[in-house]
């Protein structure tokens, strides 16, 4: 699976550092290294006036805060795994 | 609204706008021979001796626009028919002498070359003159000039001359682009290859960034220009004219900064490589130093690796206040990176081209890079990231000694000592511009204030320091 956070200005100002620390974390605690590329991204064309674009395989998601963050993980990241 | 500093850059924005407006309309080849005329009209001359002569130097000027000669590898040209053949003759002496009595300017000359006639005014034998210039600054009237050329003066590595006809032309073997006889003549008779039509070309075949994406590079001197509108909006009309995104390359030059720092603690001295021109004025007049000219690449060249890593289908466009970038560009190591540098001279060309007015466009975002990425664009930025990068790499036993050269003649200086070995520093921070690229020759204005504007954007940085800047990369 390939994960792309946007580390493009807009997104930056918004938190993708903070995002990126999360997704190391918890792609670390599931141990999921093997099974995840994180990779950066300079802006997807998606811009959204709150939190940071994350793009899994082909599927855009828009607005990732650390608030919101646990439940994209699980949503987007976690049973997309587990359906494979 | 002022957007430039001379007449002579007025004009050559002028032709870039009329050849970017033909190209994006696809009517370059129907309109070509028309736009000297476009720009010089009527029957009367308001620059030279005649509309016709007028109109012949902007033909050139338009081929410039064009690229310009194939032939001529060097991104800097001479018009020869501009050159208004500027009189030459040194140091004279002018009608102010008064033929005092001290004759002070007699005593100071090793040889001998000041006679005085009847009326006690003063003569130099051009036969034995060396022009040195000690006359001048001893004559208490101030009444011995130094009659050079602007070009010549401008150009510190002395690769400006004479030809058999009298015009200036440049010796390409001793020529490091900086651009300052560009920015100097008061002619507008030396410019700069322009590749703004590849720019559009890459933008048009983008196809609204469907078929690639292309993204603009902009270097950390774009806080001092565009002065008339906000940053942000610089950012919006870059959008407008067809750039997928923006990004700054002062996050290269963090990257920079992180391992040349490595580089210099291994090593123990080296020289900067950011700067093009300071680089080619090693390797032509200092071959035994060039071993220690650092292995990174600019901050130009370390984004758009980054960004083709992430984007295998990249375009990327530099867009600074270099001439000599556009050289660097086309070397084979840069090449597969960077595909076009445009100035922000060429920059205004390109908005106006499109009628886009920066000023009614709402503020874009642009924050990539750390404070110190940010104030390379000054002199004394790169030592002071450096100095920071060693810090937060936590390496101990090192004491960075840096010798921040302002200008291509203190880098002379400093490389002349460093061969004899008497230079107390390990690091030579090289810029061939004074100030640094705030003073580059495709700046759209040069003030006094432009660090400060520098310095005010890098603290404006939302990331503090280099590893923050980083740290969201190391994904």
């Amino acid at each position: 699976m390939n994960i792309q956070v946007c580390v493009g200005s807009a997104c930056h100002l918004k938190g993708s550092p903070e995002i990126v620390e999360l997704l190391q974390k918890a792609v670390e605690e599931h141990n999921l290294q093997d099974e995840v590329m994180l990779s950066g991204n300079f802006c997807i064309g998606k811009c959204n006036r709150i939190g940071v674009t994350v793009q899994v395989d082909d599927d855009i998601h828009v607005g990732i805060t650390k608030e919101n963050f646990n439940e994209f993980f699980n949503d987007h990241v976690l049973n997309k795994i587990e359906r494979k | 609204m002022r957007k430039f500093d001379t007449k002579v850059q007025h004009l050559k924005y002028k032709v870039l706008r009329e050849v970017a407006k033909n190209a994006w309309n696809d009517t370059l080849l129907d309109n070509i021979l028309n736009i000297p005329e476009t720009i010089s009209p009527g029957t009367t001359s308001t620059m030279r001796c005649c509309v016709y002569k007028e109109r012949a130097i902007l033909s050139e000027r338009v081929k410039l626009a064009m690229g310009g000669d194939r032939e001529n590898p060097n991104v800097i040209e001479v018009i020869d028919i501009a050159c208004d053949e500027c009189p030459s003759a040194g140091y004279v002496v002018t009608d102010s002498c008064r033929g005092c009595l001290a004759h002070r300017c007699e005593d100071v000359c090793k040889r001998g070359a000041i006679t005085f006639d009847q009326n006690h005014v003063a003569h130099i034998d051009k036969s034995k003159c060396v022009e040195c210039g000690q006359c001048a600054k001893v004559c208490p009237f101030s009444a011995i000039a130094n009659r050079r050329r602007p070009c010549q003066n401008a150009c510190k590595v002395k690769a400006i001359s004479f030809n058999e006809k009298n015009s200036a032309t440049i010796d390409n073997n001793k020529c490091i682009a900086c651009g300052s006889c560009v920015y100097q003549c008061p002619w507008g008779a030396i410019s700069e290859k322009s590749f703004i039509l590849d720019v559009i070309d890459i933008i048009k075949r983008s196809n609204n960034n469907k078929n690639y994406k292309v993204y603009a590079v902009v270097a950390p001197s774009i806080s001092s220009q565009f002065t008339y509108a906000k940053l942000g909006q610089v950012i919006t009309g870059l959008k407008e004219l067809g750039f997928h995104t923006v990004i700054e390359a002062a996050l290269g030059a963090d990257m920079v900064a992180l391992s040349e720092a490595k580089e210099l603690t291994e090593k123990g001295f080296l020289t900067s490589s950011c700067c093009p021109a300071f680089v080619t004025y090693i390797k032509q007049n200092f071959p035994d130093l060039v071993p220690f000219i650092s292995h990174n690449p600019s901050p130009m060249t370390a984004i758009s690796q980054y960004i083709k890593k992430t984007d295998e289908n990249a375009k990327v466009v530099f867009i600074g206040p270099c001439t000599a970038k556009k050289n660097e560009f086309r070397q084979p190591e840069v090449r597969p990176y960077v595909d076009s540098v445009i100035t922000f001279e060429e920059l205004q060309a390109l908005f106006d081209s499109k009628d886009v007015d920066i000023t009614m466009l709402d503020e874009g975002v642009l924050d990539n890079a750390s404070y110190y990425g940010r104030i390379f664009a000054r002199c004394g930025g790169l030592s002071d990231a450096v100095s920071q990068a060693i810090k937060e790499q936590g390496i101990e036993n090192f004491v960075l000694k840096a010798f921040s050269c302002d200008g291509i003649e203190e880098c002379r200086v400093a490389l002349l000592k460093k061969s004899k070995n008497l230079i107390d520093a390990n690091f030579i921070e090289g810029m061939a511009c004074v100030g640094g690229c705030i003073g580059g020759a495709g700046c759209l204005t040069h003030g006094e204030k432009n660090k400060a504007e520098v310095d005010k954007y890098g603290r404006e940085a939302f990331e503090k320091t280099i590893k923050d800047a980083l740290g969201v990369l190391e994904i």
